[in-house]
């Protein structure tokens, strides 16, 4: 009984990513190094009004040294959002667009720095519906 | 060809940081949406996006389907000496577009 | 508790406030969004409207600008659409009077109802007048059609029984599920809509409205059609015209 519900939920369920397939992401990016909180910021509304174009920042600011940002949703269909890289020519670390958010969860940012060192910054949202939708 | 809108400051000053804003129109399906008959529509997303400085590299995007439709991005680029700035982008069916902007730096 | 809703719906529906925009009621990312004219999405399509307006490749081989000169020419101009026409006796709105231009002196067939260019010509025209009030002349022989717009915006419709005043002039300002509801202004249009993700007309606006609650939409260039836009105009009187506006 149990595993034909289960086989229901695997073929009607929308899909949607998990915390530990992101978790599984963010390990292949980093390797061993446990990304510690701090020096990157994700900055992305708490209360989104529409999930289809949500304005986000995500940067270390005053910072050199930032080899890539990379940013990660829980409960969007596929996890991955965005890979910044930041060349010789850029000014400062830091990226500013818009993105795609199913449903109201957790959005992760991490920092991978040239000194090998990682950090992470994230934002537990909530995405309200719309009432009148077309 | 996309409709494109880019915003970055045609001369400035040797060391100055220029903020480089680009809007691109694209639709950026997800390959999650379905149409009126239940199919899948296939995904068409633009997935990589760089800029560079006469070659040498400024910026650069790897881009999944939770991108918004119209894509925009806000990013910095350091003035070194004048140059070109070119921005390209490469849709998942392998269509690639450049842009390029003169930028003299005093 | 049925009953208690609706009598609030019947109180709420007379009172009805000064215009207000919809953009107050938007969250200060949409704003925002709609501030910065290098990342409104709106752009884009006043971006390809700019490049239609001096696209000599019709028919007649007249472009918008070989009549019409500048494009700041047009400032004030969207402004006072819908417009009564004199000699057609009736209102048009800016589309239809853009459509009217495009096949009759530029020789050229009409232009898609929401087509990309359709709404691309509309916005460039629009911005022209950006920040200008709305001022709708409803008086004289346009006068029925005012009365006609005012009479199909305050009758109930479609399977839930709701007129257009019953939301957008008595509870504007309320909540239904996370959204406020607005006073349903035409200032901004066309404008970009996240939820369409993409410009859309006034019409398509009202469409949406209509099979929200459930209602027959009324056909493209109905009589009706215009007569509520040109009502809408009317009362949004003194409001600033926002196109490309962008709400959620």
């Amino acid at each position: 009984m149990i595993g034909a519900s289960g086989l229901l939920l695997a073929g009607l369920a929308p899909a949607r990513a998990t915390e530990d397939q992101v978790a599984v992401l963010i390990e292949k990016l980093v390797g061993a190094a446990k990304p510690t909180p701090g020096r990157v910021k994700l900055d992305l509304p708490l209360l989104v009004e529409n999930g289809n174009a949500v304005a986000m920042t995500v940067g270390v600011d005053g910072e050199d040294g930032v080899r890539s940002l990379h940013v990660f949703a829980e409960r969007n269909p596929l996890p991955n959002v965005a890979n910044f890289t930041f060349g010789p020519r850029s000014g400062h670390p830091r990226v500013s667009t818009r993105i795609r958010l199913a449903t109201s969860q957790t959005v992760i940012a991490i920092a991978v720095m040239t000194d090998g060192s990682c950090w992470s910054d994230s934002v537990d949202l909530l995405v309200t519906l719309a009432a009148c939708i077309e | 060809m996309s409709r494109v809108l880019i915003n970055v400051p045609k001369s400035c000053k040797k060391g100055d940081i220029l903020d480089v804003k680009v809007l691109i129109s694209h639709p950026m399906e997800s390959g999650q949406r379905r149409d009126e008959q239940g199919q899948i529509i296939p995904r068409k997303i633009i997935n990589k996006f760089t800029c560079a400085w006469d070659g040498e590299e400024v910026f650069s995007a790897d881009l999944f389907p939770a991108i918004a439709a119209n894509p925009f991005l806000s990013f910095s680029a350091l003035a070194v000496a004048s140059g070109t700035l070119s921005m390209t982008w490469v849709d998942d069916d392998g269509h690639t577009q450049t842009e390029l902007v003169a930028i003299t730096v005093v | 508790m049925m009953r208690w809703v609706a009598l609030f719906l019947c109180l709420a529906a007379q009172t009805q406030a000064a215009p207000h925009s919809g953009y107050a009621d938007a969250s200060a990312p949409v704003r925002a969004m709609q501030d910065d004219d290098t990342a409104n999405p709106g752009f884009l399509w006043v971006q390809q409207g700019e490049g239609i307006w001096s696209d000599a490749g019709v028919p007649t081989g007249h472009s918008c600008a070989s009549c019409h000169g500048a494009a700041t020419g047009m400032r004030g101009v969207s402004a006072r659409y819908p417009e009564y026409d004199a000699k057609l006796g009736h209102p048009l709105t800016l589309e239809q009077r853009i459509e009217q231009c495009h096949t009759e002196r530029q020789g050229a067939a009409p232009f898609a109802h929401e087509s990309d260019e359709l709404l691309a010509i509309t916005a460039f025209v629009g911005v022209q007048s950006r920040g200008m009030g709305v001022t709708v002349d409803a008086s004289g022989p346009a006068a029925p059609f005012f009365d006609r717009g005012k009479e199909l915006f305050t009758t109930r419709m479609g399977l839930l029984n709701l007129s257009c005043a019953e939301c957008h002039d008595g509870l504007a300002g309320h909540h239904l599920a996370g959204a406020t509801i607005p006073q349903g202004q035409p200032n901004g249009y066309p404008l970009y809509r996240l939820e369409w993700q993409a410009l859309g007309s006034l019409v398509r606006r009202i469409r949406n409205c209509l099979t929200g609650v459930r209602a027959e939409p009324f056909t493209d260039d109905s009589t009706d059609l215009v007569a509520l836009q040109f009502y809408l105009g009317a009362r949004a009187d003194g409001l600033k015209v926002e196109t490309p506006a962008v709400r959620p």
